[in-house]
């Protein structure tokens, strides 16, 4: 098993008047490759979950095991820089993170911490520069001269460099517009298909969780209180709502078209594509009828 | 630094933190004059008493008070130890070691700093816990409005120091965030030599300094978009008013300093 926490806790500023529970005995286990989506209401735990991921923040009870890496309140920090480089972590706003001269040694700062030659981490901060859609032209300008979506791109690939097992994502898309948002959204699943990176997504985006998650867990105060396939968990869109969360559009849709008498044999669509496939397959027989 | 009280604030409901912020910096900026006129025992109990007064009137529990002042002990106990060590001779000579004279003189002299630091620093710290820094902003301006006469732009002061106040937490947040991010591409900070550990500011620095200069030109932006111009005829929306309890902490603060121009040994 790739990813597994085991009962675990975690409080901000544990001992002191100012304690405040984050996380509160969250089970949860990620396969190997596996493609795990976050979502919850906003202040629900989820950025506290996943920096457990690579120990920024150490579960005050309970351990969590990523591969061959255990986490427990007492790990102490010797033991974590295999483990940095083994998750990579795409946090909030990553484009707040550059800091180099040129753009090709920004991305190459990872690789290089983690003990790769100069030459070589250069070599590959032009490759991953391409990866993530930008050209070579770019590799020598400064990056505060860049937009604010192409200063993300920059940052993904500084942490794509470092060559992550795991790639932790924390609302990658926020902000940018909708071409840039399925450009990196297929590449982190071109990542995940053809590299066989396991990810975890915290997104807002529904639609995103439908398309890519093979597994999704749901955050309300701290607490796991559903995990599941995407089927699964949006197959009950009562429930959710309730819980402040949404549908994906398509399954919106598709439950509003079920009021209109239609059926769904092979479960609620939760994509368009898949909308499509079963209203396609359905409709030689009504469409016969009115011609 | 969670633990260190230094300069918080702790909401909490009681008379002190209900009184005039002017007030209370007025009566800090008294109180330190009055703990150097204390120079004997008496004055200094006398002086104690009032604090201790002052920080039960706040409802801050006193042992959370020490605990959340301990990390300055050690400032404190380099200068008394200095001060044991090193005073000129006068009084009986306890020790005698090359030029170090441990003297009647320096212990009692040693003795009288501790307590005035422990004062001051217990008193001020009372200040900032029992005042929201907003408050304190518009109270300093306030305070500094004869200023004006002098030619000293007081509204410009009042304004950046309320900018910068707001500032610190968002500042904080960002800090932390960007050095998480710089720990999970592999950087270790405070850890290594002297050379290595400042070497590894440097991804702190330079995007905390860009985000602060971006920052500042987005607040410009979006104050001169909502009408400003300059900080002078503005009107004011926090008014402070003086009241009733706010007199009575004056005359309570008269009768201590009559009490301890009474002990004073002249």
């Amino acid at each position: 098993m790739a990813i597994t926490f085991e009962h675990v806790g975690y409080t901000y500023q544990a001992d002191t008047p100012l304690a405040t529970p984050a996380l509160d005995d969250v089970s949860l286990t990620v396969p190997d490759h596996g493609y795990l989506a976050v979502i919850g209401h906003t202040g629900s735990g989820k950025s506290t979950l996943i920096q457990q991921l690579n120990a920024l923040l150490k579960p005050t009870t309970g351990q969590l095991t990523v591969d061959e890496f255990t986490i427990t309140p007492t790990t102490t920090n010797a033991d974590l820089k295999p483990l940095r480089q083994h998750v990579g972590m795409v946090f909030q706003f990553p484009e707040s993170q550059l800091f180099e001269e040129t753009i090709q040694k920004d991305i190459a700062f990872g690789p290089q911490n983690f003990g790769m030659a100069e030459a070589d981490a250069l070599a590959l901060a032009d490759q991953t520069l391409t990866q993530v859609g930008l050209d070579a032209s770019y590799a020598q300008r400064s990056p505060f001269e860049l937009s604010g979506g192409q200063m993300r791109r920059v940052a993904i690939a500084g942490v794509l460099a470092m060559h992550p097992q795991v790639l932790v994502l924390d609302e990658p898309t926020a902000g940018l517009d909708p071409q840039g948002r399925q450009e990196m959204m297929a590449l982190f699943d071109r990542l995940h298909r053809e590299q066989g990176m396991t990810i975890v997504l915290v997104t807002h985006q529904m639609e995103d969780v439908a398309q890519y998650a093979e597994q999704v867990a749901v955050m309300r105060q701290g607490k796991l209180v559903k995990a599941g396939t995407p089927q699964e968990i949006f197959g009950d869109p009562d429930w959710l709502r309730a819980n402040q969360l949404d549908v994906p559009r398509a399954a919106q849709f598709a439950q509003d078209l079920t009021a209109h008498g239609v059926t769904w044999p092979q479960g609620l669509p939760l994509t368009a594509s898949a909308l499509a496939d079963q209203l396609a397959a359905q409709w030689p027989k009504g469409g016969a009828a009115h011609v | 630094m969670s633990k260190f009280l230094f300069g918080r604030y702790l909401p909490l409901d009681s008379i002190v933190h209900r009184l005039d912020p002017r007030n209370k910096l007025m009566l800090s900026f008294c109180y330190i004059i009055l703990v150097f006129l204390a120079n004997n025992w008496l004055s200094y109990v006398i002086l104690i008493a009032f604090t201790l007064g002052a920080i039960r009137a706040s409802t801050i529990r006193l042992g959370f008070f020490l605990r959340g002042i301990r990390p300055l002990i050690w400032l404190i106990l380099f200068t008394v130890a200095l001060q044991l060590l090193f005073s000129p001779a006068g009084g009986h000579v306890y020790w005698h070691w090359a030029f170090i004279n441990i003297t009647q003189f320096g212990v009692i002299n040693a003795g009288y700093i501790f307590i005035r630091f422990l004062l001051i620093i217990m008193m001020s710290t009372l200040l900032t816990l029992s005042t929201q820094p907003l408050d304190i902003a518009t109270g300093l301006a306030s305070l500094m409005k004869p200023l004006r006469w002098v030619k000293v732009p007081v509204d410009t002061l009042a304004m950046m120091l309320s900018i910068a106040l707001r500032f610190v937490p968002t500042l904080m947040d960002e800090a932390q965030k960007i050095m998480n991010a710089q720990r999970a591409r592999g950087v270790d900070f405070g850890e290594g030599g002297l050379f290595k550990q400042a070497k590894s500011l440097l991804p702190l620095m330079v995007p905390l300094f860009m985000s602060a200069f971006n920052r500042a030109e987005d607040l410009s932006i979006a104050m001169e978009a909502r009408g400003y111009q300059d900080s002078d005829h503005r009107s004011q929306y926090r008014i402070l008013t003086w009241q009733r309890r706010d007199t009575v902490t004056w005359v309570l603060f008269a009768v201590g300093l009559a009490l301890i121009l009474i002990c004073r040994r002249w």
